[in-house]
């Protein structure tokens, strides 16, 4: 295994460039990111500070601080940043990384589930239908969730990536493993 | 073609219609009032939400977007959106893999299973951006009906509008004036605040890691809008719409207040300044009611 660095470029490199992921080495710690953070007001995310964790390899600590989860990838400090870090596209990296190694709460995991059922992170129930037809609109919409065939698309590309494997997915029970362990 | 007959592919998405319809309801009668198609992309999918599955694998997020963008191509048309997590998915997706051709090889290699493929043949673009620049302020201003003169409106923007600038193209992301100039063709006056250019805090996964956190962080963002003089929001974000209306639920069950604070997705705002009811934009279904001056 390389440094987290190493896996960063690598990882994150593949889909935004090299030398997008190569600005992390380019931040000085001024702390604009963090001043100009929302999260940072109300939680304990640093984006400073994950970025010098980073730097200095402390793979353990990052992936398992809480507020490596509390950016809403919101792109003001990605925006502001006077040494051109790609910040979010760096977080958004990171995680990757830290959930590849199992740091996935349950409530994440379960996005997964809703889309590996009917296609949608935020799929229609009975309610809903009905608030469609009061402004003259389709009870379902045309999407994955109506056409069974359309949806296997999208459950072949999880399994082709190993997404389900990653989330503990459980194929016969349409669930997470753990959630039904649990039970 | 010309713009009087110009046809989108309209990419739903999740909450635009399972949650919200009447944002759907309004956006196609406003477009199709102006001669502007909204045809329906069969078995589309979640975009899948940017900062969510970007977050977790990149590496899935890119082909399901792709598999969405190649439904696109192969009616032959450019997406039109109602939600800023799609506007951020798919447009991220498009520009990533137009410019990297190992990159939309493997991709490919994917979709090409059950015999799709993205070619790079269609374009992601922002019902309000097509409102404003399609349609434009002149035409809008001629079918309102409805002058909203005395309603001071709170301008949200949301994050995946006009972030990362570099791919949207919106010029810059401080000093951003679309939805000001939407806003203005009704009579209405915006008003600055606090917290505008402040996010709503639900996207990346936050509202699901720390609901609570998150729902704080949505607070600030309207008593500052309140304070201001505001009479509502309007927006452009379907899933800023779940967090700041359906949000309001749960900050009185979580801190025991309930602002009532009207939140209005652009459409439905110029829908009722168009003279469209509004149970016909879908307003009387949400968590807050509708103070009398935006409905007489």
């Amino acid at each position: 295994m390389g440094t987290l660095m190493d896996d960063i470029i690598e990882w994150g490199g593949e889909v935004f460039g090299e030398e997008h992921m190569e600005t992390l080495k380019l931040c000085v710690q001024c702390g604009k990111c963090t001043g100009s953070c929302p999260s940072g007001r109300n939680t304990a995310l640093r984006t400073r500070k994950l970025f010098r964790m980073a730097q200095e390899d402390m793979r353990e600590e990052i992936f398992n601080a809480p507020e490596l989860w509390f950016c809403s990838t919101c792109y003001t400090c990605y925006e502001r940043c006077p040494k051109g870090v790609k910040t979010t596209d760096l977080i958004r990296t990171i995680r990757n990384l830290a959930a590849k190694e199992g740091h996935m709460s349950v409530p994440h995991r379960m996005i997964g589930v809703y889309v590996l059922k009917t296609g949608h992170a935020v799929p229609i129930g009975p309610d809903q239908m009905k608030l469609r037809e009061a402004v003259g609109l389709e009870s379902q919409p045309p999407t994955t969730q109506k056409f069974k065939e359309q949806l296997e698309q999208v459950q072949e590309i999880f399994k082709a990536t190993c997404y389900d494997e990653m989330i503990d997915f459980d194929w016969d029970k349409m669930n997470l493993k753990e959630a039904e362990a649990k039970k | 073609m010309s713009e009087e007959t110009k046809e989108y592919a309209y990419f739903l998405g999740c909450i635009t219609p399972n949650r919200y319809p009447g944002i759907e309801a309004a956006t196609k009668r406003i477009l199709n009032e102006f001669g502007i198609g909204t045809q329906e992309m069969i078995g589309a999918s979640c975009c899948p939400a940017p900062g969510v599955f970007g977050s977790f694998d990149m590496h899935t997020w890119l082909p399901v977007a792709a598999r969405n963008l190649a439904i696109a191509e192969e009616m032959g048309l450019d997406i039109v959106v109602t939600c800023n997590g799609c506007y951020g998915s798919l447009q991220e997706a498009n520009h990533l893999l137009k410019g990297n051709p190992k990159l939309k090889e493997k991709v490919n290699a994917i979709l090409g299973k059950f015999g799709r493929e993205f070619k790079g043949t269609t374009t992601v673009n922002h019902s309000i951006v097509v409102l404003h620049d399609v349609i434009g302020l002149d035409k809008l201003k001629e079918k309102i009906t409805k002058p909203m003169n005395d309603v001071n409106v709170a301008v949200h923007y949301g994050c995946h509008f006009l972030k990362p600038s570099e791919v949207r193209g919106h010029g810059s992301s401080e000093t951003p004036n679309i939805i000001e100039d939407l806003v203005g063709v009704t009579g209405a006056k915006d008003v600055d605040y606090k917290d505008k250019l402040m996010c709503c805090g639900a996207g990346g996964g936050n509202r699901t890691a720390d609901s609570v956190q998150s729902l704080e962080w949505m607070r600030q963002k309207l008593v500052s809008a309140i304070e201001a003089g505001a009479d509502c929001m309007v927006h452009p974000c379907a899933f800023c719409h779940l967090q700041l209306d359906r949000g309001q639920a749960e900050l009185e069950k979580a801190f025991g207040v309930f602002f009532n604070f009207p939140i209005l997705f652009a459409t439905q705002f110029l829908g009722l300044a168009m003279g469209l009811s509004e149970k016909e934009v879908g307003l009387d279904a949400q968590t807050t009611s509708m103070p009398e001056k935006l409905l007489k």
